[in-house]
């Protein structure tokens, strides 16, 4: 058991035990290796199934959204920012969390580790102090975990919670400086049909099955633009122009409040690359209006708020 | 137009009832000339305009939007124009990324006494869309050619 697990059972158990929180959120050993399901646990004899380890990548703010009573949350970075806009946006209070801390190590894409062993079937997986020791049947492998991580965890600003009521595991030293939107400016570079082209190839794949909406912890509205209809904004068909307009719009709908948690990629069956709109929007917010999401419970949402002089060069001086 | 055998662009704009609107209507009164390319649709104010407007208007043919508000500082509802311009900034960049021409969709500030500046914007953002040909990459495509737009409300 790590120590992290052990530390998480213990703040678990305090906060049911006190009465502190009626339900504790946080993750389960999932049924496969390299997996974890979430879980809440609302009986101190149930504290025991609470694990922590890299495979937890679900972002677990999803399930606050207009929650009732007292909610205790496992939370990493990438949780914790979707937490201070969801309490911005009033789908909670801060007064009904308590937010356990996890500061995290970046999350491991298990389909990289599939990859990796060959897609044989995996009946054990094992983390020990930065590698991954993995078993299939007839063999094992020792990976290190760094290399597997999501994109999104590699290019992560905040792993360490930035609200929390407890914080949790050995406190982590400085960041090393990193180019979090190299990504974005490498898209940019390209030319305009190469991007278009892209972008068709990417949407094409996509089903039109909502799983990154509905993964998505800032997605919450009780009836989705896609789901209207009356009138009917966006068609219904996985035709190009639908679709592309659909994640156009979903990703438009999270600028300024996409906490960059990658929750929306990891949902997708079909490995479109989602997050390719919301890290432009992501990098303009910043560029234009100074803003990084889920950073401060105080800053006003970017799109709600304006400054006199907000650029506009685009505007058309005749 | 089809009178001079050439192509012109369908642009469809989006004008605030209270400058661009009756910007557009003293360039008419005061009978000054500009391109017949633009289908306007009249909306409360710029700060109105859901980037979907603008996005469902190029799915359904249009090959360019203008859309068009009151000058910074002069909104009718004081502050529409400047969360407006806020989304425009992140939509026209967000566009021009995802790979659509630079110049399909374009904004413009148009005061209700600027008849002759509404005139000029007309002109120039049709010049820029004539100049980029027929719009296609979101135009839904539908069996028996255009999107009947009348069978969607």
């Amino acid at each position: 058991m790590s120590q992290l697990t052990h530390e998480i059972r213990e703040a678990a158990r305090g906060l049911l035990r006190d009465g502190k929180a009626q339900v504790v959120i946080g993750f389960e050993p999932g049924s496969l290796p390299l997996r974890s399901r979430p879980c809440f646990i609302r009986k101190e004899k149930d504290i025991e199934r609470l694990v922590w380890s890299g495979f937890c990548e679900t972002n677990v703010a999803r399930y606050l959204p207009k929650r009732k009573g007292k909610v205790a949350i496992v939370a990493k970075g990438c949780d914790s920012r979707a937490l201070v806009e969801l309490i911005k946006e009033n789908q909670i209070t801060r007064d009904q969390l308590v937010i356990i801390g996890v500061p995290c190590e970046g999350m491991i894409d298990r389909r990289r580790i599939e990859a990796e062993m060959g897609h044989e079937l995996i009946v054990e997986a094992e983390e020990k102090e930065g590698s991954l020791v993995v078993r299939t049947a007839d063999s094992e492998k020792i990976l290190d975990r760094k290399e597997y991580l999501f994109e999104h965890c590699k290019a992560c600003t905040h792993p360490t919670p930035v609200v929390y009521d407890v914080l949790l595991g050995q406190p982590p030293g400085p960041q090393e400086a990193i180019d979090a939107f190299s990504d974005v400016d490498a898209f940019s570079a390209l030319d305009r049909e190469e991007r278009w082209a892209y972008l068709v190839q990417e949407t094409s794949k996509c089903i039109r099955c909502y799983a990154c909406r509905n993964a998505c912890p800032m997605c919450y509205c009780p009836e989705c633009f896609v789901d209207a209809t009356q009138p009917q904004w966006v068609g219904k068909s996985t035709g190009l122009s639908d679709t592309i307009i659909f994640h156009l719009v979903r990703a438009f709908h999270l600028a300024g409040r996409c906490v960059a948690c990658g929750a929306c990629e990891q949902a997708c069956p079909m490995g479109v690359d989602i997050r390719k709109l919301n890290r432009k929007l992501q990098k303009d917010v910043i560029d234009l209006f100074h803003h990084e999401a889920g950073c401060s419970l105080d800053e006003v949402a970017p799109l709600a708020t304006f400054r006199l002089d907000d650029p506009e060069p685009f505007m058309v001086e005749p | 137009m089809i009178e001079s055998g050439q192509w012109e662009p369908k642009i469809v704009a989006f004008l605030c009832n209270w400058c661009s609107y009756a910007g557009a209507d003293l360039a008419g009164t005061s009978r000054i000339q500009y391109p017949p390319s633009i289908r306007i649709i009249r909306v409360p104010c710029s700060g109105r305009i859901d980037p979907l407007f603008i996005l469902a208007s190029l799915q359904k043919g249009a090959d360019g939007v203008l859309v068009s508000g009151c000058h910074p500082g002069e909104c009718h509802y004081l502050t529409g124009n400047y969360s407006a311009r806020r989304k425009f900034a992140l939509l026209k960049s967000l566009l021009e990324h995802m790979g659509l021409e630079e110049g399909r969709v374009q904004f413009s500030w148009v005061s209700a006494s600027e008849g002759v500046r509404f005139a000029k914007v007309v002109e120039e953002v049709t010049a820029r869309v004539r100049a980029l040909g027929p719009a296609n990459k979101l135009l839904k495509k539908v069996p028996g050619g255009l999107l009947d737009v009348s069978t969607h409300p």
